[in-house]
């Protein structure tokens, strides 16, 4: 964070203004508070940074994904099913003001303002692998925290069996929700274990930045061990249920994404194997992307050390 | 008054001969000109990864060779009631040229993944034909148009005689088959695209079946 300032990182004044209060609530400074005359392309260009951000020792040193590939190839089809829409439109999704519904089992549901869901958590960097079920996969820091670290302030009841969650739903802005692509508004869930799992983590930035919309602003899941729709973008709602909760991808297609949907070589899509993945990072964009060779994907995506023990004594072919 | 004449003569002739010459210059512009529309996606295509357009380039030649090779063959399909509904006979000579470009993007098709997807890994790509009923289909497609392709020159037409016409006449399955190939691989419910192509198909029977029974 040390590097020279450019001025197409400069936030404008009217962007900071409403940032501020979540940087502050976080404890966080602005990396760059803004003055002077900014042009309008500037304003998507300068996304709030994050300050003196502690590292999380856990990270991956493998080659990182750069910016510019995690922020114009997305799967978010609330913004366009190309992977070069969501950031085409990433206007159309609102992130100001944002509330967030906590319900169900737990004691201290509500509607909760963005500021307060952040206020009380320091955020740290992660860099995770993220493997999608299409067979390519990223390296990225993201910044935020523990999921579990939110969710215990809700105090969840002994009946939380699972946490379910849902992404912003607003068809008269996000076009993808236009058409019956899948179900509206996208939820995804988890088991409380692996919601409360310390690498369960709660997002609110990558490299450095505020996250932007096509990434799943202001707040996205980051479950690394899992296929990367389970890292529900945009969150508006948390519920905290007894049963296992119904989940997009699943009612969409139940034999091809299951409730789990763990990373596994050895459990094929009915479409295609997951025995390999293309890694999209620096060493592999433009001409030489397109040689670069496949490579095996792990079990768990890698963290299986972390994670295995979580699903003990579960047959994974049927629990996929 | 006679040279007046003559003159006036040799003005009309060489007015007509103006049009003919430019109708004949039409006719053999045509062509070339749909040859060259025709590479149209495929230099962008290449141009885009040259120019570092896409974050996943294999994927993005996979997609833009597969729609191209469906967009070819349907495209082949319109030749005939083009020919008729529009009284164009001379649409009819681009028939083989479209043929054979649906082809060449189904092989560039092919090719990107064995090649590039499959990282020429045969054993990879055998058995991902064998295990995922969408390649196998688009494989037999595929092994249904290179016969076509082989064939559809002079000599094989005038050597098959008769039986050109109903080996050829398998193009309608060949096209079901790759509309069944790339509706099988869509993800949720984008079906716009798919829609679309499967409409026009269905046009197109219904346009020959009319005629069939006209006869």
């Amino acid at each position: 964070m040390a590097k020279k300032i450019r001025s197409s990182e400069i936030t404008p004044e009217s962007v900071f203004r409403q940032r501020r209060v979540i940087l502050q609530a976080a404890g966080l400074g602005l990396g760059a508070a803004g003055t002077g005359i900014m042009m309008p392309e500037q304003l998507h260009a300068a996304a709030p940074e994050f300050k003196d951000l502690a590292q999380w020792p856990g990270s991956t040193d493998e080659t990182r994904t750069t910016f510019e590939q995690a922020t114009t190839y997305n799967n978010f089809y609330e913004l366009g099913t190309d992977k070069g829409d969501p950031k085409k439109n990433a206007d159309k999704l609102a992130t100001t003001p944002w509330t967030v519904e906590v319900g169900g089992e737990c004691e201290k549901g509500g509607n909760y303002a963005l500021e307060d869901i952040l206020k009380p958590h320091t955020f740290e960097e992660r860099i995770y692998r993220l493997r999608c079920v299409e067979a390519w996969s990223m390296v990225i820091p993201w910044v935020g925290f523990p999921l579990a670290d939110l969710l215990k302030r809700f105090e969840p009841n002994s009946k939380a069996k699972y946490v379910q969650f849902e992404t912003i739903y607003d068809p008269d802005k996000l076009p993808g929700q236009k058409y019956p692509i899948l179900q509206w508004p996208y939820a995804e869930g988890l088991r409380i274990d692996e919601a409360m799992h310390p690498l369960t983590l709660m997002a609110v930035g990558l490299y450095g930045k505020e996250l932007p919309a096509q990434n799943g602003a202001p707040l996205r899941l980051v479950v690394p061990w899992k296929y990367g729709f389970k890292s529900i973008k945009s969150i508006v709602a948390i519920n905290f249920v007894e049963e296992e909760p119904a989940t997009s991808w699943n009612k969409s297609a139940p034999r091809e994404y299951g409730f789990y949907s763990n990373v596994n070589p050895q459990v094929s899509h009915p479409r295609w194997s997951q025995a390999k993945e293309r890694r999209l990072d620096s060493d592999s964009s433009g001409f030489s992307a397109l040689f670069s060779e496949k490579r095996e994907t792990e079990m768990f995506n890698g963290y299986a050390d972390e994670v295995a023990s979580l699903y003990e004594g579960m047959d994974l072919k049927k629990s996929f | 008054m006679n040279t007046r004449a003559a003159s006036a003569k040799g003005v009309t002739l060489s007015r007509a001969s103006i049009i003919q010459a430019s109708f004949n210059m039409s006719k053999l512009l045509l062509k070339p000109a749909v040859f060259i529309l025709c590479l149209v996606p495929f230099f962008m295509a290449v141009a885009g990864v040259m120019t570092n357009k896409f974050v996943d380039p294999v994927e993005a030649l996979l997609l833009i060779s597969g729609e191209w090779g469906l967009r070819m063959l349907l495209i082949t399909l319109c030749v005939t009631p083009i020919q008729f509904i529009f009284k164009w006979a001379t649409v009819a000579k681009l028939r083989r040229m479209l043929g054979l470009f649906a082809f060449f993007y189904t092989t560039v098709h092919l090719a990107v993944w064995v090649v590039l997807d499959q990282g020429l890994d045969l054993g990879d790509a055998l058995s991902a034909i064998v295990e995922n009923m969408f390649i196998t289909v688009g494989i037999i497609a595929w092994i249904g148009l290179l016969f076509l392709a082989l064939t559809s020159n002079r000599f094989a037409v005038r050597k098959l005689g008769s039986r050109w016409k109903s080996l050829h006449n398998w193009i309608y399955l060949l096209v079901l088959l790759a509309l069944v190939h790339f509706i099988w691989q869509v993800r949720a419910s984008e079906l716009l695209e798919p829609s679309i192509y499967l409409g026009a198909f269905a046009l197109l029977l219904i346009w020959r079946f009319f005629r069939m029974i006209k006869r």
